[in-house]
């Protein structure tokens, strides 16, 4: 996969089962958010060889908002402010049906209703604005890029709460039809929520696949360098 | 000055051009126009002039202080609903109350262009709204200025006067018909603001294809006092040219100006300046122009004359399609030390990742833009009563925005 001249991802074999989640990690710089946005659909990540498969549906060359109809969300680490469009109209946006009070205030965030999406907000806000809206879309496939950072430990509380409900963590493993992938540094949103498979990526590829408790404990002990050796004990 | 002078100094400028703006042949329409009678009940207004209206932002349902809607030369409609505001046709203001002369013509001068001369040189027609002393309105004065025929020049001078420590809430819908053919509608509008006062000024602009605009604005703004002044054109125009000046001249002055333009095709150029003549007072002029083939000139002036003003300028221009032309020209003209003034400008194109973002939410590339587009197009205009905000809202909701694509 390249973005102009340069190759960025390479031969990424990854694969999310239905009603999974998986963590996503990697150093500064790897790939992680280019992965995401290329299954995302952004137009200028060009994916050179292989295929992208949703729900069995090849969706490679499908424009975003395509994607998104089918059911993928993501949200953005850094998302645009979009001037003069209040958050209770872009719920409205991501679907017409959504309960947005309901949502609103899980989130803790019916005081931003009027206020125009992402204007002024802070780290918090930003990550609250981007669950109510994936909230409102009811994605079957979410990807989280970050959610975590920058955020205080009360508010990762209530992402994390989101996120285990847009993975329906509430049911029962194999009733579980909605999946995910989350790209975290630190792990505490880890804390809040359950992940089934985590992955390792490194200058974009993925290097390591396993349990996330492991690999998560051999980065803290060793750093990415030890994975890039291969230390996790057998 | 006399009439007889008046009229003297209009007849030298006939053939005045405009410093800006395409020059346009006065004598390719006609210069008069038939009388049309006088309505008792606004509810007589016919059909068409009531869909234009509110097309226009101007709707008869909802509160309203007063009304005025002239059609072509004739003045139909008139009142107030408020005690200690008048509203009157310029006509009988002027025979009614002699002071007006002091007023009239003499923030615009007669003989700034031909334009200014024609409308100097024929008998009188527009509003005169007073606010007394101390009187608040709170619900807009609601104004109508229609040009029903076909190639019919119409001919407006409008004068506002608000009096000490009052406060007054004018919009006025310039429109014609949907259907309408070649038109020229020349615009004389003065605007008095007393000390303490406070005036919002709204004009939309809703004219045929086939339309040519030359609106001609002045305001005075006392000390304490305040004009917030808003423009508004969504729908194509053959050729609009406003320039609109306010002056502060008292201490603690403010003027706000907003100007929201939406131009498919035909040729803009607007603006507006302000000077700043006294201590402590300020001015902001900001503009959100989008052009999907039109050529929009975009101007802001700011002249500051004494220390201890302050003054921003705001252009920003969207360009949705490869034709398509904007000028931005903010200006700042600073006379002395101790003063501060400063602009932000920008042309270009929807950002890339605000599409992406809104698409990763389902919406189309053309959904997309539209929504950026109104959302650009969605200025916060301060000062406004609830009740012209929402309807302000609603014009830019009417309109059919959509992306180039």
């Amino acid at each position: 996969m390249s973005i102009g001249e340069k190759q960025v991802l390479k031969g990424v074999d990854m694969s999310v089962g239905k009603g999974e989640t998986h963590a996503l990690f990697g150093p500064n710089g790897c790939g992680k958010t280019t992965l995401l946005s290329t299954i995302a659909g952004i137009p200028r990540y060009v994916v050179e060889r292989g295929t992208i498969t949703f729900k069995g549906v090849d969706i490679t060359h499908l424009s975003m908002h395509e994607r998104a109809r089918l059911g993928i969300g993501i949200a953005f680490q850094h998302p645009p402010t979009i001037r003069g469009l209040k958050v209770l109209d872009m719920i409205k946006l991501c679907n017409p049906q959504a309960d947005a009070d309901k949502i609103l205030e899980d989130l803790d965030f019916t005081d931003f209703a009027d206020r125009e999406v992402n204007r002024g907000f802070s780290g918090g806000e930003v990550k609250r604005s981007e669950m109510v809206q994936l909230l409102a879309q009811e994605p079957d496939f979410v990807m989280l890029d970050e959610p975590d950072s920058g955020v205080d430990l009360e508010n990762i509380k209530v992402i994390g709460r989101a996120i285990n409900i847009l993975t329906q963590k509430d049911a029962k493993p194999s009733m579980r039809t909605k999946s995910g992938v989350i790209i975290t540094h630190f792990g505490h949103i880890l804390d809040y929520m359950a992940t089934d498979k985590a992955h390792v990526m490194i200058e974009g590829t993925i290097v390591c696949s396993g349990s996330p408790k492991e690999i998560l404990e051999q980065i803290k002990a060793n750093g990415y360098e030890g994975c890039a050796a291969c230390l996790c004990p057998v | 000055m006399s009439m007889s002078r008046l009229e003297e100094k209009a007849k030298k400028a006939a053939d005045k051009k405009a410093a800006l703006g395409t020059d346009i042949d006065l004598d390719t329409y006609e210069a008069e126009a038939e009388e049309v009678g006088e309505i008792t009940e606004l509810e007589m207004l016919p059909e068409a002039v009531q869909t234009a209206a509110l097309s226009a932002g101007v709707s008869l349902a909802g509160e309203a202080s007063g009304h005025y809607f002239q059609v072509d030369q004739s003045p139909v409609h008139r009142g107030s609903a408020v005690e200690g505001v008048e509203v009157m046709d310029i006509a009988s203001a002027l025979k009614e109350h002699s002071y007006l002369a002091d007023y009239f013509w003499k923030l615009v001068p007669i003989d700034a262009d031909k334009y200014t001369a024609d409308v100097g040189m024929h008998p009188p027609a527009g509003y005169f709204i007073r606010a007394k002393p101390g009187t608040k309105t709170v619900f807009p004065l609601k104004t109508c200025l229609f040009m029903g025929g076909h190639n019919k020049r119409q001919r407006v001078h409008n004068v506002v006067i608000a009096e000490e420590g009052s406060e007054l809430h004018i919009i006025t819908g310039c429109t014609t018909p949907s259907h309408a053919g070649r038109g020229l509608h020349l615009g004389v509008s003065e605007v008095y603001v007393k000390r303490g006062a406070h005036v919002t000024f709204t004009m939309v602009h809703n004219w045929g294809e086939e339309v040519e605009v030359r609106p001609r604005g002045a305001s005075l703004v006392e000390a304490g006092g305040s004009i917030t002044e808003n423009y508004i054109t969504l729908t194509p125009v053959k050729s609009l040219q406003a320039f609109p000046t306010a002056t502060l001249a008292g201490e603690g002055a403010v003027a706000s100006f907003s100007t929201i333009m939406y131009a498919r095709r035909g040729n803009i150029d607007i603006g507006n300046q302000t000077i700043l003549e006294a201590p402590k007072t300020s001015a902001e002029s900001i503009s959100r122009v989008v052009s999907t083939g039109g050529e929009i000139i975009n101007r802001g002036r700011m002249v500051g004359k004494v220390p201890d003003i302050r003054a921003h300028v705001e252009c920003t221009g969207l360009i949705l399609t490869e034709k398509g032309r904007i000028y931005s020209i903010p200006e700042l003209d600073g006379w002395c030390g101790g003063l501060d003034m400063s602009h932000e400008a920008a042309v270009g194109k929807i950002s890339q990742q605000e599409l992406e973002y809104l698409m990763a939410r389902g919406l189309s590339p053309d959904e997309a833009t539209s929504v950026i587009v109104r959302g650009f197009l969605d200025v916060e205009i301060k000062g406004l009563p609830p009740d012209l905000r929402e309807e302000i809202r609603n014009i830019t909701k009417l309109e059919e925005i959509h992306g180039g694509s």
